[in-house]
């Protein structure tokens, strides 16, 4: 009988702790299958940053690295000048990167260090129970704006990508999403380039990757992914913002 | 063996070369700036690399990631840019990662001045950053030793897995000496199969973590870390004595202010004052044993400083009660007067020890 589907390599054989629809499984999953496919698994460094996703130390099988709140892209660009012909990756979400980190990733992007970030976008701080994050939308509810977020109080939500698109060190810049099976398709293509352009030594690279939070967003984990596509893709469009050229 | 004149920040740079050090991340800041100005052209010389960061807390984490993936690698600040560091400082403690940071310490708190200080004292010593870690802190008193002790640091950092702070002043940074340079300079660096570099470079899978979410895990590894830090205590203490046979009033400083306090002692001794000198070398850990096991001979000792009396406390923990421990300082980036001292060591020799 032959066999189509099988978990990835890189992933180790352990039970996720993220809650139910929670969508970070499918991200390790697509970065694990990118890996496998370039074959890289045996020479990359995983960045594990702080949240929901300090535990990606214990699901990628290969070498960790635990960094600490936001730091990821510095603790990355130590670990690359040191090793520039390891592939090195980042995973944080958006209170991780884009509130505490600010410095870090939008620094490494101007030295156009030769790393690719992760970045997690579910508009929410999740391990923290359901705060506000720079990315929380205009008017989301969460514990830290009880009556919606407003310009007045909290200011704009990040659009990450496009801030990091004029900077001349950022190789690529790209955005999906995993709330449908066509958007994962895409994301894993999305992810695997991001690997490859770091590998062919062209730059900065981070992909955004736009996810739920069903237990902080207090929604089922298919309202959560409908609630994805109708309030999150409209604020934060899809697509490649910014491509090495000669990449396809 | 060459003799050469030299800054202390250049021989700070110099010393960490010829360690095997090829890494420096960092942040420009006075007085240490000319330690950067070094580096960045001296580490290319030898296929290192000098990277300036962001901030010092970019600086402290491109440390760590360094030192995770194996490499030798310092990082150098004065008291602001210390204070941003000790987030990674106790990261790096907690996940046993080797390094060597460089405090050369200014008028404080705050942004404070450039004046040479030692009011980084407790922050170096007691902690710093959070949780429960040690490390060790040197503390040269000669361009001499501002070599030495920088290239001793970088063993100490691989042989306990732990940051190593060697800590001075702006004095000691600027100040030009003659230094003895070993022409022999084979380095044997540490095997490091614990290190972050790609499964398919060592055994097994690595992982640089301090996050133990499992109360009892975080205790054990609480516990295996104060055991490596209790062997630090029982085998680091360093200090050096001067004229202490016959003393009866005994100064206690280190770095800059025992210079000072050396011909304090000499001055003292024309007058007929029976006086001596200690000087820790490790601030942590604090030379306890030597004082302890000498203190009962005195009649009283005083801590000279740069600060208002953060090492007094150890030397008071050093006596146990036994004898008077006085202080006199300097603050804000003034440097003590050596007459000055004097006079308080006549006043508290003639009996005026009632402070």
């Amino acid at each position: 009988m032959k066999k189509v589907f099988a978990r990835p390599k890189t992933l180790k054989d352990v039970s996720y702790h993220y809650c139910p629809g929670c969508t970070h499984g499918i991200a390790h999953r697509l970065i694990a299958e990118a890996i496998d496919e370039l074959g890289i698994q045996n020479t990359t460094i995983g960045l594990a940053s702080v949240g929901c996703s300090v535990f990606t130390m214990d699901y990628f099988d290969m070498d960790m690295v635990q960094a600490s709140h936001g730091r990821a892209p510095a603790v990355a660009t130590g670990i690359k000048r040191v090793l520039p012909d390891r592939v090195i990756f980042t995973y944080q979400g958006d209170g991780d990167l884009a509130a505490i980190g600010t410095g870090e990733f939008v620094h490494a992007a101007a030295r156009g260090e030769n790393i690719t970030v992760i970045f997690i976008n579910n508009a929410v701080y999740g391990m923290t129970g359901g705060q506000m994050a720079p990315t929380t939308l205009m008017g989301q509810v969460t514990k830290t704006t009880p009556f919606g977020r407003k310009k007045e109080i909290n200011g704009f939500p990040v659009k990450v990508c496009e801030m990091l698109a004029p900077l001349e060190g950022s190789a690529y810049l790209a955005r999906v999403a995993v709330h449908s099976p066509k958007s994962i398709i895409q994301a894993k293509k999305v992810i695997k380039k991001s690997f490859e352009v770091q590998m062919a030594g062209l730059g900065f690279s981070l992909v955004e990757v736009l996810s739920t939070c069903p237990t902080n967003w207090g929604l089922s984990p298919l309202e959560a992914v409908k609630w994805l596509e109708d309030n999150m893709i409209p604020y934060y469009p899809l697509g490649e913002f910014k491509k090495p050229e000669g990449v396809a | 063996m060459t003799r050469l004149l030299m800054k202390g920040n250049e021989a700070i740079g110099e010393a960490a070369v010829r360690a095997g050090c090829r890494y420096f991340f960092g942040y420009p800041i006075t007085p240490q700036s000319e330690l950067t100005h070094y580096l960045a052209r001296r580490l290319p010389e030898v296929g290192g690399l000098y990277l300036q960061a962001e901030s010092e807390v970019a600086s402290i984490n491109m440390v760590y990631g360094a030192a995770g993936a194996g490499a030798r690698v310092m990082t150098a600040s004065s008291g602001p840019g210390i204070s941003l560091m000790q987030e990674g400082l106790s990261f790096m403690a907690g996940a046993e990662l080797p390094c060597v940071v460089v405090n050369l310490m200014r008028g404080g708190p705050g942004l404070g001045n450039i004046g040479p200080s030692q009011a980084d004292y407790a922050q170096a010593t007691k902690g710093g950053g959070h949780g429960d870690y040690h490390m060790i802190v040197l503390a040269p008193n000669s361009v001499q030793e501002i070599m030495d002790h920088t290239r001793r640091a970088f063993d100490l950092a691989d042989q306990y897995r732990n940051p190593v702070m060697v800590m001075a002043d702006g004095i000691m940074a600027q100040m030009m000496e003659p230094v003895d340079l070993e022409e022999d300079n084979q380095i044997q660096l540490p095997a490091k199969p614990w290190a972050a570099t790609g499964t398919a470079y060592h055994e097994g899978r690595n992982v640089i973590n301090s996050c133990f979410v499992i109360p009892e895990e975080m205790e054990v590894v609480n516990l295996r870390l104060e055991k490596k830090y209790q062997k630090m205590r029982q085998s680091e203490q360093l200090c050096d004595g001067y004229l202490l046979e016959d003393a009866e009033i005994v100064l206690v400083a280190f770095g800059t202010a025992s210079r000072l306090c050396r011909s304090v002692v000499d001055k003292a001794r024309q007058r007929g004052i029976p006086a001596g000198l200690i000087r820790p070398i490790t601030l942590w850990p604090f030379p306890y044993d030597f004082i302890g096991e000498i203190a009962g001979k005195f009649k009283c000792m005083l801590a000279v400083e740069m600060n208002m009396g953060q090492m007094q406390e150890d030397v008071q923990l050093a006596v146990k009660g036994r004898i008077p421990v006085y202080h006199y300082g300097r603050l804000g980036g003034m440097v003590p007067v050596a007459r000055d001292i004097l006079e308080e060591v006549i006043k508290l020799y003639s009996g005026g020890a009632d402070r």
